[in-house]
């Protein structure tokens, strides 16, 4: 089984899920990010790295469109998932989320159990034709999140009532629920200790087994540990990207070199 | 001196009191201010407030307790025969006073002098005819005893009232000077002066719980008068309201109750469903220019007073349900109804509901927001799966206080439900509430005697429990809503 | 490893129901989704719209059947004061003059119409003189005796006048009384109608601006033409004063305790959870505590302003409190901090520095208090506010405890008695209100934008 994956991986590695070409985004008068072009892997994690500000963020919210609910918020330039224009007028945005999770910063889970946090987004989405099928699904995605063996016995319990790691883990899990073909988490580990975040980084590595994962971190280390490709934001634009051994040894853009040995930041 | 003289003197007394204050704190330096413990103006303050103070409050004091003190006298020496059969002591009392103002309106009209008073007897000259000379109407002629208590009452009030000025001036003087001495260089001035400002604040914060306290002992206490006249259990479970002027009435709640219960109800039924839509359509949907209007429009209608509601309901929506809607079906032909009422109140709530519920689901985090729709979810889905289950126990608190508000307003029902008290289910036919019922019994002329006036006391203290217990929980469920996302 | 098969048959589940469709085509269940989305906007409209409706209504309603009492029917006559019958004596004596009543007035004024219209050659076809008097507000002899009675010399003189036309002739021109009404009614007839519209061709008869509807009195039941918020108006002024000199300084010094002074203990919780329920304790309740203490034990007068503000200043100290405390509170602690570090003691930093800073929001507040004290109604019905005054009261301070009207108390009262008249009256006093409101509430936005200062 494991050959298998192995085998998988090496083939999709090609596979270019994202494809970004002079991307720009404005919040009103302020241009955020600008001429971003970048390709992103399928079954890779991705890391966005760079100094508070840099637009990583901001470029990150427009690979599903949240930036559509901020008021005065423009996107230009090409964004294609699987060759398709996501800004693309036919295309609504709940499709697209579907297909484009994201996990947030703060764990958010919704004042539900733990069991309707997990199904929801089926729920909303019609994924499961029947109760047994729903509760197929959660355990699945609990088991994904590496959360089931902590909550089987009591999914009727609120999400709220769990530990920070947990919640984060659980917010992950809401989203695999949906099955989507990118994961994209917004320093999905800032707001944890050290265990949890050591638990959402092995969880991350799974991941990439079915997922392309795209993660926002202010820590370098965490992007040397848990990613294969990292791309360097720098005032909006993007500086450097490349296979994170690469960057982190040998970069080829002085600032990339400076924000790594920690001269600006 | 009326008192209003009285309290300005004593100001005026405490005015040179600062004056001399702060010049002796001064003198006492040789003006050298460094020298004292606090700045000038400190001591004058000191003395202005030992002046002012005590005198005043304890003028207030007087005035309140002179009235019981000689109503209690006067009322002592009124022999049991002149009390009317079937009457009682206080309407007799309430005699006196009348007599005893007209005899001063008399007096100060010249008509005659207090000589003339002394030798004055009920039983050879019209009292009656004299008073309504002067405006004072009675309703019968006035027996001997009545006239005797009432020009004790004259003398007891004068004499109350030249004691109070002697000691209320007394007090002012005496704690002027005794302040005045106090005055030396070391004294900590400041210190004094602001242990007084604090306590004259707490003083007036505790304004709100005497007034709290004042509703209860009025309501509690008329209400037992009402208890005594008028058997408990009849008010609470009869289901009958017929007020008859001669006595025998009828009081039972119950009908009164249900007509309220029933107005509150059409008006949440209007004002739920309208407000919290507004809300959420407002906080989630519209653009810019839409809330800036909308929102201003709404914020209006819960500006206008009551009575602009309750003429609307009159004078429109009250004829116009009853030519389209009670006439054509034959459900009855009064444009006062129910549903009148309930209506126009429903659309006074609606800023109410809408108010609050904006402020409940903007307390709902974004990040809330944002993980719906992360998951794909539309707004709607957002709203009604993700929102508003968060925000209800906060929309729970905002509804029970919108209930407490249509189970308190009084003119929307005065003037569009009716005055029938009524146990019915036809929302077109008036009924009547129990504010409508405590104005009607309490307006126009009141004798504290009758079960039919202190009727509205049990009323009001019925109505004051139901909207305390409703906004006492309405508050512990907001607050506990609140902390969850503090 | 073990859930491997679980993984891959959800995974296969997921796959077979959106994975790999293109994000062009919008599936059917999105679609149905999105029109839900709609129809739930929809609502949202709708329910804004009935809002904005409501109150678009609600104005609506009260302008157009209240503006027409901002303009009254008068009618032009000259009256000859004649000495023969209101000074038999001929000594021009004032109390002697005054004897005679209203009665004796009445024939000298309805002569003066019927030479007016002599005068303007309108014919009188068809109806009696007794009719043609009837024309006449029985207010108008009342009008020339306050005239004669204000200067006894002008006796033997002719005069002239602007009587007010009675309350149907004035309705037969703002469109409440019609031909077909007046069929039915008792107190009109067509024929009166019809020379109304001769006179007012004439020019006997005209309809201009009501002054004395901010200035006169109450008036009778019979005489809905005759009735202004004079009293009503001098009654909510005098009650919004008091209110103001009371719960201005009691509601600020209470909410600088609470919020700077008070200690962490139960009597301060106690304070706390009274002014918050107060505020929500319905009005009427108030008027049974201003009925019980004010007048039945502290023993002030009935329909006395002095207990409306009374009874309104405990109605209003909590919006006052909670606006206060919230200005103050908006004041950053860095102010604070900055003054005791200079060695001011925390009453002067409270004095000095807090309280003006927070005064333009404590103003604010206030005046939106005071609003609210303006529109109320139901406390002052029950502390006799709804009696008939015609009387003005005193000057302040006497004055505040002679009867008198208030504003939305007279719209109460008028909106009770039996001629529709009346309710012209009623919408009017509102706009009145309204506009009083509206100043009172622009005063406050403007002191609000004026002073509004972001940290």
């Amino acid at each position: 089984m494991k050959d298998n994956i192995e085998g998988r991986k090496l083939v999709d590695q090609m596979d270019v899920k994202f494809e970004t070409r002079d991307v720009q985004v404005f919040y009103g008068e302020t241009h955020a990010i600008k001429d971003v072009s970048v390709d992103i892997l399928d079954k890779t994690v991705t890391s966005f790295i760079g100094p508070s500000g840099c637009g990583k963020s901001t470029f990150l919210r427009a690979l599903n469109r949240m930036n559509d609910t901020i008021p005065g918020c423009r996107v230009e330039g090409s964004l294609t998932l699987d060759g398709e224009d996501i800004y693309d007028p036919k295309v609504d945005p709940v499709q697209l989320r579907a297909k484009v999770g994201m996990v947030f910063q703060k764990p958010n889970p919704f004042p539900k159990s733990i069991y309707d946090n997990i199904a929801y987004g089926p729920r909303i989405h019609g994924l499961a034709r029947n109760k047994a099928e729903l509760d197929e699904i959660v355990e699945m995605s609990l088991r994904r999140g590496a959360l089931w063996d902590e909550v089987k016995d009591r999914l009727q319990e609120p999400g709220t009532g769990l530990s920070g790691g947990q919640q984060q883990r659980l917010c992950i899990a809401r989203s695999v629920a949906t099955a989507p073909e990118v994961l994209l988490m917004d320093e999905p580990c800032s707001a944890l200790d050290p265990i949890a975040t050591a638990q959402v980084e092995e969880l991350i590595d799974e991941l990439k087994q079915n997922f392309s994962v795209v993660i926002v971190t202010h820590s370098m280390q965490q992007a040397a540990r848990v990613s294969q490709k990292t791309a360097f934001f720098h005032l909006g634009y993007l500086v450097e990207y490349g296979d994170t051994d690469t960057i982190f040894t040998n970069p080829t853009d002085p600032r990339t070199e400076s924000y790594i040995t920690g001269r600006i930041g | 001196m009326t008192t209003g003289t009285l309290a300005l003197i004593v100001l005026a007394i405490a005015v040179v009191g600062f004056i001399l204050g702060r010049q002796r704190a001064l003198s006492l330096v040789s003006g050298d201010s460094r020298k004292l413990h606090s700045r000038p103006g400190y001591y004058g303050q000191v003395v202005l407030l030992f002046t002012a103070v005590p005198a005043l409050l304890l003028m207030l004091a007087w005035l309140f307790l002179q009235p019981i003190v000689v109503e209690n006298r006067v009322s002592a020496t009124i022999p049991d025969g002149v009390v009317p059969e079937g009457g009682s002591r206080s309407l007799v009392m309430s005699d006196v006073r009348r007599i005893a103002d007209g005899l001063d309106a008399l007096m100060s009209a010249g008509r005659f002098s207090e000589d003339d008073l002394t030798d004055m007897r009920a039983d050879f000259v019209d009292v009656r005819t004299r008073l309504g000379e002067v405006g004072v109407a009675l309703g019968s002629d006035v027996q001997p005893p009545v006239f005797e208590a009432a020009k004790l009452y004259r003398d007891n009030t004068s004499t109350g009232r030249a004691l109070m000025t002697g000691a209320v001036l007394l007090v002012a003087l005496g704690l002027l000077v005794w302040s005045f001495t106090r005055i030396s260089p070391a004294q900590r001035a400041r210190n004094a002066s602001e242990s007084f400002v604090k306590a004259l604040l707490l003083g007036a914060s505790t304004v709100a719980v005497l007034t709290t306290v004042g509703i209860v002992a009025s309501l509690l206490l008329e209400t037992f008068n009402f208890f005594k006249m008028y058997p408990a259990r009849d008010f609470f479970f009869s289901t009958t309201w017929n007020p008859q002027f001669r006595g025998g009435s009828d009081l039972g709640i119950i009908p009164l109750l249900w007509g309220t219960l029933y107005v509150s109800l059409v008006a949440l039924l209007v004002a739920v469903p309208i407000g919290l839509m507004i809300a959420i359509y407002l906080s989630e949907y519209a653009g810019k220019r839409v809330r800036g209007f909308a929102k201003p429009a709404i914020e209006v209608l819960a500006g206008i007073p009551t009575i602009v509601y309750g003429l609307f309901a009159l004078i429109t929506v009250g004829p116009f349900l009853r030519d389209w809607l009670a006439q054509p079906l034959g459900l009855g032909n009064s444009s006062s109804s129910v549903l009148t009422a309930g209506l126009v109140m429903g659309i006074m709530l609606i800023p109410f509901v809408s108010s609050l519920s904006d402020d409940i689901i903007n307390a709902v985090p974004q990040a809330m927001r944002d993980g719906s729709y992360a998951l794909g979810a539309t707004q709607s889905e957002t709203v009604k799966q993700v929102i508003l289950p968060a925000a209800l126990p906060g929309v729970v608190g905002a509804i029970l206080l919108a209930a407490s508000r249509a189970i308190g307003e009084t003119m929307i029902v005065v003037m569009g439900a009716g005055a029938a008290a009524r146990l019915g289910l036809n929302p077109l036919e008036a009924m009547t509430t129990v504010t409508v019922k405590i104005v009607s019994q309490l307006t126009g002329d009141t004798e504290f005697a009758s079960p039919e006036t202190l009727v509205a006391f049990a009323l009001g203290l019925t109505l004051f429990v139901f909207t305390l217990g409703l906004n006492v929980l309405a508050l512990y469920i907001v607050r506990k809503y609140r902390e969850q996302y503090e | 490893m073990t859930d491997m098969p679980h993984s891959n048959g959800a995974d296969g589940i997921a796959r077979d129901s959106h994975g790999g469709k293109s994000l062009l085509a919008v599936d059917a269940r999105t679609r149905k989704r999105n029109a839900s989305e709609a129809r739930f906007r929809l609502l949202g409209k709708i329910a804004v719209a009935i809002g904005v409706l409501a109150l678009v209504g609600l104005l609506a309603s009260i302008l157009s059947s209240g503006l027409s009492s901002f303009r009254q029917t008068y009618i032009d006559i000259e009256v000859y004061l004649d000495p023969a019958k209101l000074d038999k004596e001929g000594n021009r004596d004032r109390a002697q003059i005054s004897k005679v009543s209203t009665f004796g007035y009445k024939p000298l004024i309805e002569q003066g119409f019927m030479e007016a219209i002599e005068k303007s050659g309108v014919s009188l076809d068809g109806i009696s003189e007794k009719e043609v008097a009837e024309m006449l507000s029985k207010e108008a002899p009342a009008q020339v005796r306050n005239f004669v009675l204000a200067d006894v010399e002008r006796i033997g003189q002719t005069a002239p006048f602007e009587v007010l036309a009675g309350g149907r002739i004035d309705g037969y021109f703002k469109g409440r009384v019609t031909m077909e009404s007046a069929e039915r009614d008792r107190n009109v007839s067509p024929a009166q109608l019809e020379l109304a519209d001769r006179l007012r061709e004439a020019g006997v008869v005209k309809v201009r601006f009501n002054w004395d509807f901010f200035t006169a009195p109450d008036a009778s039941d019979t005489r809905p033409e005759a009735a202004g918020l004079g009293v009503a108006i001098i009654g909510s002024a005098y009650m919004m004063l008091i209110v103001l000199v009371l719960s201005l300084p009691l509601g600020v010094a209470a909410s600088i305790y609470l919020e700077e002074f008070a200690p962490q203990n139960r009597f301060t919780d106690l304070i706390e959870v009274n002014i918050s329920n107060l505020a929500a304790v319905p009005s009427i309740v108030f008027g049974i505590l201003g009925l019980a203490i004010f007048i039945n034990f502290a023993g002030l007068p009935q329909s006395a302003p002095v207990v409306g503000g009374l009874v309104l200043t405990l109605m209003t100290l909590p919006t006052i409190i909670i606006a206060t405390r919230a200005s103050l509170k908006s004041v950053p602690p860095s102010i604070r901090e900055a003054a005791l570090g200079v060695g001011a003691s925390k009453m002067q930093t409270v004095f000095h520095h807090v309280l003006p800073l927070a005064m333009p929001g404590i103003l604010t507040g206030t005046i939106i208090g005071l609003a609210q004290a303006l529109g109320e109604t139901a406390p002052l019905l029950l502390i006799g506010m709804v009696a008939f005054v015609r009387e003005y009261p005193a000057g302040p301070p006497e004055g505040f405890f002679d009867p008198a009207a208030a504003l939305p108390v007279q719209v109460y009262n008028w909106t009770q008695r039996g001629d529709p008249a009346f309710v012209e009256r009623a919408s009017g006093a509102i706009i009145v209100l309204l506009v009083f409101l509206v100043v009172m509430n622009i005063a406050a936005i403007l002191l609000r934008r004026r002073f509004e200062r972001r940290w």
